[in-house]
């Protein structure tokens, strides 16, 4: 279980507790955290669950794959810190986790 | 205009009804919403059935969209195993299927559609399955495994997604289609072989350019497929994977417009301003291309039901997205954008044999959609090109040394 901190685009937090084993976008999902469409359902064919990782958690949500990195390569609005939040499997560790959405996954 | 407290009666709690009760709620409608669905569990995601769901690696909590205490959480009254069977659009009523009435401030449509059953001699055999709901699925699983043959009916997407899934779970799987190439009404002539190709190379078998005439069976369970020619291919059991119709009789009783599907705008509104209708049900406007279509996709069911809620809400009109879609098999990934309406050349971008690649349908200069395989820049790029109307280099596009961020001219 991870609490995970989700911010708006325009500042507004969400504040949830999400199960080990979901992705980051499912805690958003399952939680109808808005800035999060995430279309495809986590089969990182869409990048519609596009967010910014804080800076202190990059290297806790560990590394892109090849497939999600050249969605990104494509995606609007990328900054270094971004990631598809499918891609991103909670655990323990991820236990105050910090995301920002992006203004538009379109 | 807005009516927070207007009461919403969504019939189908699908991909589409069930995102738009939790969209309403998210844009701030305070009033009622009641959501019917003729399934006996909350909206789920339906896509995984046929792929991850069917091999084992998803679990019914993971498809559904959204716990069952979140309906009670957010006030929406979800009636399960229920469906409208008349709608009364001069006194805003729905009758459900148990005899009760409910009274709507505004109706959307979320029906869906329903697999084609062959009106043909055994097709009520025990093991003539469709693939549907999550209850087919259970099913088709069950019905899977090594020593088992299945036969699938209709190479589309549905039919080479359940036989990698099958394949996979070490059952046999023989695809049967009456067109001489599978894929036919819904991909190109090189997409189609590259698929028949590896599904070959995996075990599948396919039997094509050959109708269908009967099912045979013994004490009432199917053991093969009769064809017109007389052949009977032996199975254990069968997919339909012939098509879907939509559920839209109770709107055509009911006097809304129908072609393929319930007419509707680019809010999702029919003719009568309280009713809307989205997702699969629905005949919808594409912008992109100016014409009306179905697309038949989670993607156009999402854009729609966020186009109700935006409208019902007063919230302003989300901008039109390009419609897309994609499909799972073994390791291969298809990510479609675009409709290839009106295209004039086909070009191809990558070489099939190295299992990454992208067919690109063009009108004169501009891209009309792709099909990419493990190729999400062409998607993604494909996707904006399509959205932009940019005109591209087709010498440059068909490069693949050349940067898909450099195609357009």
């Amino acid at each position: 279980m991870a609490k995970i901190t989700y911010i708006e685009h325009d500042g507004t937090e969400h504040v949830v507790d999400v199960k080990n084993g979901l992705t980051v976008m499912e805690g958003a999902v399952k939680n109808n955290i808005p800035g999060i469409d995430a279309d495809c359902g986590g089969a990182c064919a869409c990048a519609t669950c596009h967010v910014y990782v804080d800076e202190a958690w990059r290297e806790k949500t560990g590394s892109t794959s090849a497939m999600e990195d050249s969605m990104l390569d494509f995606a609007e609005n990328v900054e270094p810190n971004s990631r598809l939040s499918c891609q991103i499997k909670v655990t323990d560790a991820l236990d105050g986790l910090i995301v920002r959405m992006p203004e538009s996954q379109h | 205009m807005s009516q927070s407290d207007a009461h919403v009666v969504i019939l189908g709690a699908g991909h589409a009804g069930g995102t738009a009760a939790a969209l309403l709620r998210q844009y701030g409608h305070t009033g009622l919403i009641t959501m019917v669905g003729e399934e006996p569990i909350p909206p789920y995601q339906r896509p995984p059935l046929s792929k991850a769901w069917l091999k084992g690696e998803a679990d019914a909590d993971s498809l559904a969209l959204k716990p069952l205490e979140f309906y009670g959480e957010q006030n929406i009254d979800f009636r399960p195993n229920l469906k409208a069977v008349k709608l009364a659009r001069s006194d805003k009523t729905v009758t459900l299927s148990d005899g009760s009435i409910v009274s709507y401030d505004v109706l959307i449509i979320a029906t869906g559609m329903r697999p084609i059953r062959l009106p043909i001699e055994g097709a009520d055999l025990e093991g003539v399955l469709t693939l549907r709901s999550a209850a087919d699925a259970e099913v088709i699983k069950a019905a899977l495994g090594p020593g088992k043959r299945l036969a699938i009916i209709g190479g589309g997407y549905i039919g080479l997604e359940v036989a990698a899934s099958a394949r996979a779970l070490g059952a046999e799987a023989v695809i049967i289609e009456r067109e001489p190439r599978i894929l036919a009404r819904s991909a190109c002539e090189a997409l189609s072989n590259f698929f028949h190709g590896y599904h070959l190379s995996r075990g599948v078998e396919f039997v094509l350019g050959a109708g269908v005439e009967a099912f045979v069976g013994e004490g009432g369970k199917v053991t093969g497929v009769r064809l017109a020619d007389g052949r009977v291919i032996e199975c254990d059991v069968v997919l339909l994977g012939v098509g879907a119709v939509p559920n839209d009789e109770i709107a055509r009783e009911a006097g809304l417009e129908c072609a393929r599907g319930i007419v509707v705008d680019l809010e999702a509104r029919t003719a009568d301003p309280s009713v809307f209708a989205i997702g699969d049900v629905t005949h919808r406007p594409l912008p992109h291309y100016g014409r009306m279509f179905g697309p038949e996709s989670v993607p156009s069911a999402l854009e729609q039901a966020k186009q109700a809620a935006s409208a019902i809400t007063g919230r302003a009109a989300p901008t039109p997205e390009v419609p897309w879609n994609w499909s799972d098999q073994y390791d291969l990934k298809l990510q479609i954008a675009g409709l290839p309406f009106d295209a004039d050349k086909i070009l191809l971008r990558g070489d099939p044999a190295s299992g990454k690649f992208a067919v690109f349908h063009l009108k004169g200069d501009q891209v009309q959609s792709v099909e990419a395989i493990n190729s999400p820049p062409e998607f993604m790029m494909g996707k904006q090109l399509i959205a932009n109307r940019k005109s591209v280099d087709p010498a440059k596009l068909a490069d693949p040394s050349v940067s898909m961020k450099e195609v357009a001219v």
